[in-house]
């Protein structure tokens, strides 16, 4: 059996990558992806947990989860479509326009 | 009688003062002055009504009423009471009396000036507060009278408002009253603390019952004196009193000679219980008083100004008034009062006559001869300059000897100084009031006819006046403006006043002459009733059947007081009538002497150099540079700053750049659970 | 119908209630609708106000509230909506009702743009001081107080007279919020130590000492109060915001700038949650009150400026409700009271006079004045009588209320009461002094510069319906005082308590079982040891009863 330590390290190695991607990359769908890679890593760690303690609980988290990942996907590529319609770019800093 | 009627003596001139200040504006003159005089007509009456009744048998030696409180607080309170004994009831009589006539002199020796109303409801306004001032049975109402009569007193010395000289005088008037008032207030505050009252009754009969000693009763005794010297124009607060002469002559007559200027004195002799339980106050009383009658006598030697003489003529006989008070004798020091406020009130008058005939002069070089130009006026001024100088057997001669007298028989330690001070004085002043006298009346006339031909007192107000009378035109409010008809009859020189202006002087200079009569001692062959009218006040119990021993000194220092009389008006007469270039040469000899007189000893320079200037620069570098402008604001301002400085270093964090919030967001969770992680070791379970 | 337990409520909510209904009427160019409905509204709130008066109880138990509204807000923490007034808080509600009418009056053609958003601040500003008046609940009182700021902040920056207006406003506001919020945290940590804000509770336990923190805890917490209301008053040194938010504010908002929020504010709660506290530092706010006396009169003195000569003036006049409330005495505390109101009245009428004179001829320099007597005859009148009442002359109300206090003054056992008193009172040499000189320089003498080229006119019927009631009120309050004493009266005498001297130089409070030591030396050291002060005197005395 794999220790849980694994599961964690594993978890937080990806929520990191996540964090990183989310503050160094530019383009809107690479942030948008490393968001739903901390949303995973934080599933992965809820699996191992429930799988730890033969609860249930942590289970259902994790579908909850991925159901606001799916709604926030939907409407987020809603919004990065828009918005690429309107400016042509996916770089977030050249969208500013509430700034100064 | 009925008690209740004392609470109509000061209200019914308080009705004056309310129909004149409010609608007076729209009435004609004649009507504004028949409200001005029933209104003063009606206390009057009631006065020789009241009069009536205190004299008859088995009057109570005090009549009191008392009304609603005024203030009221758990452990303290003051009424509204009045009360009336025979010194009030002296005080009533010249108020009312002198009053009245200086009322009727009014009508007519203003009838050409702006503010007819406004000059008749200001004058109604002072007797509601004067009448308030002695009918009063507590401190704090005295000083309800008190601070009124100096507003009332400013409004009238500021009446010619549009001449800064007079604005000034009115405004230095009421501060340095104010700053006697100080005195007055501590003293008041001292007497709260102690007794837990400010009613007459009350304070006097704890004080006759446990006399307070040391230095807390001295200091309200010395303080109440403070006030006294500011209202009564005594060293060192006499500098407003000669400057009050811009106001109109009536109101140098009624307040500035006969009655405002004598509440000092009155208060004292009010509050005669507790100063005889403080000799040193007593001697500070006497010292000020003659200290003040030579000085003032001094520098009303050089005058020319013909009321200036007479104002500080007016310090010089309250100082006399403060002697008496000093030595213990506050009969005589009111007898003086009531015969001054007779002979200085004609005096005035009549100088008022002589600047009405020659249409505002007041300088006395300018005059000269006019004794057969407006006779009524020199006849009856003559009678008022021979009561003041002490000749017999006019009334100031009655009162100022007794005041002498008193003097050197008090018991006083400095008595023979005292005395010695008062006879100079009195030769001083018989100088100076003949000075006047001849200066005025005899010799050659030295004014121009021509130019004397002005219907108002003050010439130089009438551009001011037409320019009033021109806002007014074109002002939604309509002051008088229609043209005067006896303007034409005025338009030629010198002339004798009309007969409502006379009348108040022959009245005053028979007032003059007999009015000493009631106070004549037993040693010159009366019997002394002024004295014996007021010794339920002042000796309740006491004997005060005169020592037949002191006869005949008496009869001496009256013949002394007498003979230094006459020397005044001999070397008067010497230097301004006989050889008139005297006067001139003495000046001209000892011009040190004679410049440093006659500005006054400089003491308004003094004054404004070491107080007042003093006081307005450290206001305005300390006070409103350093403190205000430095500290205060200083410290705001670094306060806003370093606010701002704060908010520009924390502005950098809100970048408006999410991921750099975000970034802010990791590391805080890094530090976070860093400290959970680490911490974990160190931290006690 | 009784009206009486909600009868506070109606008085706040009316000009709330005004306040929202103007908001939702459409401004139009040149239309007074605003000016009539906050005039209407503020009329009726006055109407609401007297019931107080008419129906007050004179014989209430001392340190009781009447027209008592208590009503459980949040559960917890334990906030409750309590509102009540005493004889300390029933005038000034009048007051405060009785200057928003002058107050609408007197912006009628001043304010001629935003009239929405000036009259809508204006009773919001309105509704703040109702309800610090009537607050019975820390928290509650704490809302209205921090309401109180925003609208007067807002009034200034946006219709101040001159270009350094924000400034103004700025200033005012941290003046004024830096110490609110330390009171708040104090208002907190009193809430930690007793577990209530409602002020009638509080009042209980600090009367029975049982207030348990350390004594150096709870002068902290006093001082927290006391600062943060002292700013507001405000008191000498803590007046650096006064003289340019004066300079700034419009008529309206510079009557209810100053004074009695603060005033008020340190009567009920400094000295009703810290007695004893309040008792120590007393010597200290005497000194500073009898110094702003003094200094507010001598600055007064030397500005050219009436408004900011007005400012100063206002200091002068609030210090010395500040000397007269920390006597302790009953005659000081009454006196104080009663020169809150005089205070407001008479600076409404100056403000509201100078505002007339600020129409006509467009500036408050007084070097531009002159000679205006003879043309506005009623002008000078309002003016004369205002500044006389001002002076403190006697048969107006201003001579009552410092009368009281400088004679509490006299009365008190703080150490050097006398010298500060007699400091105090060489204010009526300096307050005539400034008074008339600013007469004589606006009024009297030659026509000045800017009366020759402007012509101006003398009070309208408008002005007249502004000025008259203050004349009254002025006349009426100084002669027939104890119609407004007697409510006073009723708390000045519960706070003052009875002193009463237990051993040479040492007082006692019977009431409060304050102690007080009227010796330099031994003052000194209870101000540096707050705590063992008390307890020390008490053994001392107790020991020296003992000896006899």
């Amino acid at each position: 059996m794999v220790p849980i330590a694994y599961y964690l390290v594993l978890a937080a190695v990806l929520f990191c990558i996540g964090i990183a991607a989310f503050l160094i990359k530019r383009n809107v769908i690479t942030i948008f992806m490393s968001i739903e890679l901390m949303l995973n890593a934080v599933n992965l760690t809820f699996v191992a947990f429930a799988h730890m303690w033969h609860q249930v609980s942590g289970q259902i988290f994790v579908f909850f989860v991925m159901v606001v990942a799916a709604a926030e996907a939907a409407v987020g590529l809603a919004i990065i479509i828009a918005l690429f319609r309107v400016r042509q770019t996916l770089n977030v800093d050249q969208v500013d326009l509430l700034k100064n | 009688m009925n008690p209740q009627l004392l609470w109509l003596i000061p209200i019914l001139p308080f009705a004056g003062f309310l129909l004149n200040g409010t609608i007076g504006r729209k009435l004609p003159r004649a009507l504004v002055a028949t409200i001005a005089l029933l209104f003063t007509l009606a206390p009057a009456l009631i006065v020789v009504q009241l009069w009536l009744f205190m004299k008859s048998d088995g009057a109570p030696l005090a009549l009191s009423v008392v009304s609603c409180p005024w203030i009221a607080v758990s452990g303290f309170s003051v009424n509204f009471a009045f009360t009336v004994d025979h010194l009030t009831l002296v005080m009533l009589g010249i108020i009312t009396g002198v009053g009245f006539l200086i009322h009727i002199y009014s009508v007519s020796y203003m009838a050409h000036e702006e503010g007819y109303w406004r000059f008749f409801a200001y004058l109604n306004l002072f007797m509601f507060f004067m009448l308030v001032l002695v009918l009063a049975s507590s401190f704090l109402l005295l000083f309800v009278g008190w601070e009124g009569v100096g507003l009332a007193s400013y409004l009238l010395i500021g009446f010619y408002f549009t001449k800064d000289s007079a604005a000034n005088a009115g405004k230095k008037a009421f501060i340095v009253n104010r700053v006697g008032d100080f005195g007055f207030l501590l003293a008041m505050f001292l007497l709260i603390a102690h007794y837990g009252s400010l009613d007459f009754n009350t304070i006097f009969a704890s004080i006759a019952a446990s006399p307070l000693t040391g230095g807390l009763f001295t200091a309200i005794a010395l303080l109440l004196v403070l006030g006294a010297t500011g209202k009564s124009a005594q060293i060192p607060l006499y500098i407003w009193l000669p400057d009050a002469m811009e106001g109109p002559t009536p109101v140098s007559a009624l307040i500035h000679a006969a009655t405002m200027v004598t509440a000092g004195i009155y208060m004292v002799a009010r509050c005669h219980i507790l100063f005889d339980h403080s000799p040193a106050a007593l001697t500070v009383v006497a010292c000020i008083g003659a200290a003040t009658a030579l000085f003032a006598a001094t520098i009303g030697l050089v005058q020319h100004d013909i009321k200036r003489v007479l104002a500080y003529s007016t310090v010089s006989q309250l100082g006399y008034m403060f002697l008496a008070c000093g030595v213990g004798d506050y009969s005589a020091g009111i007898f003086h009062l009531m015969t001054h406020a007779f002979f200085k009130g004609l005096l005035f008058l009549a100088a008022g006559s002589v600047i009405h005939a020659l249409s505002g002069e007041q300088d006395m070089r300018n005059m000269g001869g006019l004794r057969k130009r407006i006779p009524i006026t020199f006849w009856t001024m003559s009678a008022g300059v021979f009561a003041i100088s002490g000749i017999f057997p006019f009334a100031g001669f009655y009162s100022k000897d007794e005041i002498l007298f008193d003097t050197f028989t008090s018991p006083n330690h400095l008595h023979i100084l005292l005395w010695l001070v008062g006879l100079v004085t009195a030769g001083l002043t018989s100088f100076y009031m003949f000075r006047l006298w001849f200066k005025t009346f005899f010799g050659t006339p030295r004014f121009d006819e021509h130019t004397a031909h002005g219907p108002t007192h003050a010439p130089d107000l009438h551009a001011a006046h037409l320019a009033a009378v021109h806002a007014s035109k074109t002002s939604t409010l309509v002051l008088e403006a229609e043209p005067e008809p006896t303007h034409t009859a005025h338009a030629h020189g010198v002339h004798e006043s009309p007969w409502l202006m006379t009348l108040p002087l022959v009245v005053l200079a028979i007032l003059s002459l007999i009015g000493g009569w009631v106070g004549i001692p037993e040693a010159l062959g009366g019997h002394d009733e002024f004295k014996h009218f007021l010794s339920p006040v002042f000796n309740a119990g006491l004997d005060i059947a005169a020592n037949p021993q002191h006869f005949l000194m008496e009869r001496v220092d009256a013949g002394i007081s007498l003979l230094v009389a006459l020397l005044g008006a001999f070397i008067a007469w010497y230097a301004y009538c006989y050889k008139p270039g005297t006067a001139a040469a003495l000046a001209a000899k000892y011009r040190r002497l004679y410049s440093l007189v006659d500005h006054k000893f400089w003491v308004d320079e003094i004054y404004g150099r070491f107080i007042i200037t003093p006081i307005l620069v450290v206001s305005r570098l300390l006070l409103n540079g350093l403190v205000d402008g430095g500290i205060i604001q200083g410290s705001a301002s670094s306060l806003a700053a370093s606010t701002r400085g704060g908010g520009w270093l924390v502005r950098r964090i809100q970048s408006g750049n999410i991921r750099s919030y975000a970034g802010w967001l990791a590391a805080g969770a890094a530090v976070v659970i860093a400290i959970v992680l680490f911490s974990h070791h160190t931290l006690p379970h | 119908m009784n009206f009486d337990p909600i009868i506070l409520t109606l008085i706040i909510a009316t000009p709330l209630a005004g306040a929202i209904l103007l908001a939702f009427i459409p401004e139009k160019e040149g239309s007074k609708t605003h000016a009539i409905g906050a005039l209407l509204i503020s009329l009726f709130t006055l109407l609401l106000t007297l019931h107080l008066p008419a129906h007050f109880n004179y014989h209430a138990a001392p340190r009781t509230f009447q027209f008592e509204q208590n009503l459980s807000w949040i559960p917890s923490p334990n906030i409750r909506y309590h509102l009540g007034v005493d004889g300390l808080s029933m005038w000034l509600i009048v007051l405060a009702a009785f200057l928003a009418p002058i107050g609408v009056l007197a912006s009628w053609n001043v304010i001629s743009t935003r009239t929405k958003l000036f009259y809508t601040l204006f009773l919001l500003q309105q509704v703040a001081m109702l309800g610090i008046f009537a607050a019975l609940d820390l928290f509650l009182y704490y809302g209205f107080w921090e309401l109180s700021l925003v609208p007067i902040t807002l009034l200034i920056a946006t219709f101040g007279r001159t270009e350094n207006r924000r400034r103004a406003a700025i200033k005012f506001f941290l003046y004024a919020f830096i110490p609110s919020a330390i009171l708040l945290v104090a208002i907190l940590w009193l809430y930690n130590l007793t577990g209530t804000f409602d002020l009638p509770t509080l009042q209980a336990l600090a009367l029975s000492h049982h207030l348990a923190a350390t004594p150096t805890a709870l002068l902290l917490c006093s001082i927290a109060f006391l600062v943060a209301f002292a700013v507001k008053v405000p008191v000498f040194p803590l007046h650096g915001w006064l003289q340019d938010a004066v300079a700034e504010a419009p008529t309206a908002a510079v009557m209810v700038l100053a004074g009695k929020l603060g005033l008020y504010s340190i009567l009920r709660f400094s000295f009703g949650i810290f007695p004893d506290q309040s008792r120590h530092v007393a010597p200290v706010l005497i000194a500073l009150g009898a110094i702003g006396i003094v200094y507010g009169s001598l600055i007064a003195l030397i500005k050219t400026d009436l408004k900011k000569l007005a400012a100063f003036s206002t200091l002068a006049h609030a210090s010395f409700v500040i000397l007269g409330i920390f006597t302790f005495t009953i005659i000081g505390l009454d006196g104080g009271v009663f020169q809150i109101l005089n205070e407001s009245l008479i600076g409404a009428a100056f403000f509201v006079l100078l505002g007339l004179l600020y129409e006509r001829y467009g500036t408050y320099d007084m070097r531009d004045y002159g000679g205006l007597a003879t043309r506005h005859p009623w002008m000078v009148t309002m003016f004369v009588i205002t500044v006389l009442a001002a002076a403190g002359l006697p048969m107006l109300n201003g001579f009552v209320g410092e009368f009281l206090i400088l004679s509490g003054s006299m009365q008190s056992i703080f150490a050097h009461h006398i010298f500060w008193t007699v400091l105090a009172a060489t204010g009526v040499i300096f307050g005539a002094s400034y008074l008339l000189w600013m007469i004589q320089r606006v009024f009297y003498g030659k026509l000045g510069v800017r009366p020759e080229e402007v012509r101006g006119w003398d009070l309208t019927a408008r002005e007249h319906l502004e000025l008259w009631p203050f004349a009254a009120l002025f006349l009426l309050m100084g002669i027939a005082s104890p119609f407004w004493m007697r409510a006073i009266d009723t708390y000045g005498a519960a706070t003052a308590g009875k002193v009463v001297e237990i051993a040479p130089g040492w007082y006692k409070n019977t009431e409060t079982n304050a102690y007080t030591v009227n010796n330099q030396e031994l003052g000194r050291w209870c101000l540096d040891h707050p705590g063992g002060c008390r307890v020390s005197i008490g053994f001392h005395v107790a020991a020296s009863k003992e000896a006899r």
